[in-house]
């Protein structure tokens, strides 16, 4: 059983620099989030009170897309609609090509990696350039993100040296972090001042209001969003919040929970593109709305606590399987525990359906959810959609797909032998006399473990021993 | 690009399908729990400035223009742009000759973007409030103050004026009365100077947008 994943992780867990990088990333990151939350009492009430305006968002989802693309389009913003990511790419080319497009400088956005729109475009000889830092930096190396906020997080600074270095071989080496920021600012002011489309995420849209609001701290986005004469925003159809007000408790648990700081440097909340005597921002402002499986998601009442992610990464932050196997292990876009959930979801159970199983359901996760996945239920749900039998009840995709033959006949022989008391007590009772002769030897369990050791009688002939009656 | 409506219905079809749960709210109570006045509130402010390297300088009505040209002095900037129309541009302006050259943002950045992206020093810029709990500007910009003033010049200076200062957004979005009058193209909560952690989470200054801020309470 021996799958690409497990491949992957194996690679990946031999790597002693890159474990030491996330570990020193992970461990800085719940150091800065514990120190914003002082108050448990208040970090309970504001996770509920996060909980219900996205649930409330969700219960609402279709009147408030609807709401705010009359409120955008009043605005002056075109909405686009994509069912799938080919289609979210088809519409950004469709915009590039009505502007002759040669280029496009993109601000961080998880659902343009979502739809793969670099490669998309590269495809086709346009340049589709990061200008987030951490983006910038991996885009050089051909990577892809290792985690949803800190995309660089795998590299040290050595290795971004030694990267600019081999890209940039006019400017002499240097390991000073202000220093490479600085060479990678000149190089993207140039880039940012030619533009002629620039691309963004977005991390909520007020229906109320048709407003688009983007949280970072370098500029990058602000940049992607004003310089260029052309705007294109992408989401996930999610992201959309009732009112104005229900923005500033999201914000500020938001950039807690993701980088402990109490807010971003920018909150940047564009409601228009440039109104006749303004004198900048762009003159064509689009947003493009992605399903991709999402109202699939939507349909199952359990799994829709799925869709209520504000995309922080405290989960990820949190996780001790995702520091030690790293992002690039889980092989999707969004990696760590909301991947795990997430990403199953949308590429089928039968594609990334593993990931279900990369977890030892401590529940790190959901105790730090600034909302409240209970991503535990969901991934114990999703590993019985797996393997289920009557996978037509479940719209879950790939269901029942990760069902075999010999796991279904070896829980059906147990179910059996359990429900039949005199066979499970003469079966317990042979395993404890003959314990010496089981196994020692149980595969990648043993390999850094001691086996179980059976005990000497059974619990039933302890208890009667103890004088319990059993019923 | 037709398609696009053929896909919104189908989303919004699926979207409408399943039963779903009544989800409101009772109580939308996100306004402030803290009982700060004035004092602690320029305190708090000016410490969380501070925190993210920016500066704080506090003024009256009669010496802000004196801070602002020494901070002008003290960073030898060559050139600093400035509205002539807003109230405190205005003074500056007639001021010109104690300040470093000044610019205006008097046309569409189409007709001076190489200007504005490789020339400018720095900018001056009001603010339309302040958020006492995070160390927050409040910038509206408009056709006076364009969006890249705060964006582009490697030093924004900007003015607070501390009645305008509220203790947390919520209360600034209630206060002021944002849904009501109706949001900007474009609204900015500013807290420090641009920063980045990407490389090993060390704090590098002055990414893309500016590398100083200033702030200057009045």
């Amino acid at each position: 059983m021996t799958s690409e994943f497990r491949l992957t992780v194996r690679e990946n867990l031999a790597k002693a620099e890159v474990r030491a990088n996330f570990y020193r990333a992970m461990d800085g990151l719940m150091t800065r989030r514990l120190d914003q939350f002082p108050d448990k009492v208040e970090l309970e009430r504001l996770r509920t009170q996060s909980m219900a305006i996205r649930a409330n968002a969700l219960s609402k989802l279709p009147e408030l897309l609807e709401q705010l693309e009359a409120n955008l389009t009043r605005n002056g913003i075109q909405v686009h609609w994509a069912e799938t990511t080919d289609q979210a790419n088809q519409i950004v080319l469709g915009i590039m090509q009505q502007h002759n497009a040669q280029s496009i400088i993109k601000g961080k956005s998880m659902v343009s990696e979502e739809m793969g729109l670099n490669h998309f475009l590269e495809a086709l000889g346009i340049e589709a350039l990061e200008s987030d830092l951490g983006e910038f930096i991996i885009q050089l190396d051909h990577e892809a993100p290792s985690h949803i906020i800190m995309p660089a997080i795998h590299k040290n600074r050595v290795q971004i040296a030694k990267l600019f270095h081999e890209k940039f071989p006019d400017i002499p080496y240097t390991e000073d972090v202000d220093e490479l920021t600085q060479l990678a600012r000149r190089i993207l002011r140039d880039k940012f001042y030619a533009a002629p489309v620039g691309l963004s995420g977005v991390n909520f849209m007020v229906a109320e209001t048709g407003t688009l609001c983007l949280v970072e701290n370098e500029g990058n986005g602000r940049m992607s969003t004003t310089a260029p004469p052309v705007h294109i925003a992408v989401t996930g159809i999610e992201k959309v919040v009732e009112s104005l007000s229900d923005v500033p408790p999201l914000l500020s648990i938001l950039t807690r929970s993701a980088t402990g700081q109490p807010i971003t440097t920018y909150v940047n909340m564009i409601s228009s593109p440039r109104k006749p005597g303004e004198k900048d921002g762009p003159e064509e402002v689009h947003l493009v709305l992605l399903d991709n499986g999402r109202s699939n998601i939507y349909s199952d009442p359990e799994l829709l606590a799925t869709l209520r992610c504000i995309r922080c990464g405290a989960c990820i932050n949190h996780c001790p399987v995702y520091v030690r196997i790293g992002g690039h292990s889980y092989g999707t876009v969004y990696p760590g525990p909301i991947g795990s959930i997430l990403e199953p979801q949308k590429a089928g159970l039968d594609v990334h359906g593993e990931l279900t199983q990369a977890s030892t359901l401590c529940g790190a996760c959901s105790e730090v959810c600034p909302v409240r996945i209970p991503i535990p239920s969901i991934l114990n749900r999703l590993r019985y959609d797996g393997v289920r039998k009557d996978a037509a009840n479940t719209n879950t995709v790939g269901s029942g797909k990760r069902r075999t033959l010999s796991e279904a006949a070896t829980w059906k022989t147990w179910a059996w032998a359990a429900t039949h008391p005199a066979l499970y007590h003469t079966g317990s009772k042979l395993a404890t006399r003959f314990k010496g002769m089981l196994p020692t030897n149980l595969g990648a369990w043993t390999s850094v473990r001691t086996a179980p050791k059976l005990a000497e009688s059974t619990l039933h002939e302890r208890l009667k021993a103890l004088g319990v009656d059993h019923e | 690009m037709s398609n696009t409506t053929a896909s919104r219905t189908n989303i919004l079809a699926r979207l409408r399908e399943p039963q779903r749960p009544e989800c409101g709210f009772d109580e939308r109570d996100y306004l402030s729990r803290f009982d700060w006045d004035r004092a602690e509130r320029v305190r708090r402010f000016t410490e969380r400035m501070v925190a993210v390297r920016a500066e704080v300088h506090q003024a009256t009505a009669d010496t802000w223009l004196d801070v602002v040209k020494q901070v002008c002095a003290a960073k030898g900037l060559k050139n600093l742009l400035v509205s002539p129309e807003t109230e405190r541009g205005k003074q500056i302006h007639a001021q010109a000759e104690h300040f470093p050259a000044l610019k205006t943002y008097d046309r569409p950045i189409e007709g001076w973007k190489e200007e504005l992206f490789y020339g400018v020093d720095a900018a001056f810029t009001s603010t339309f409030g302040g958020i006492a709990e995070t160390g927050t500007l409040i910038l509206m910009p408009d056709a006076e103050e364009p969006r890249l003033m705060s964006l582009v010049p490697p030093v924004h200076i900007a003015v607070l004026e501390v009645d305008k200062l509220y203790t947390t957004f919520a209360e600034a979005v209630q206060e002021q009365g944002w849904v009501k009058t109706g949001m900007p193209s474009n609204a900015l909560l500013v807290s420090g100077p641009s920063k980045s952690a990407d490389i090993e989470q060390t704090l590098a200054y002055g990414v893309h947008g500016p590398k100083e801020l200033v702030v200057i309470l009045v």
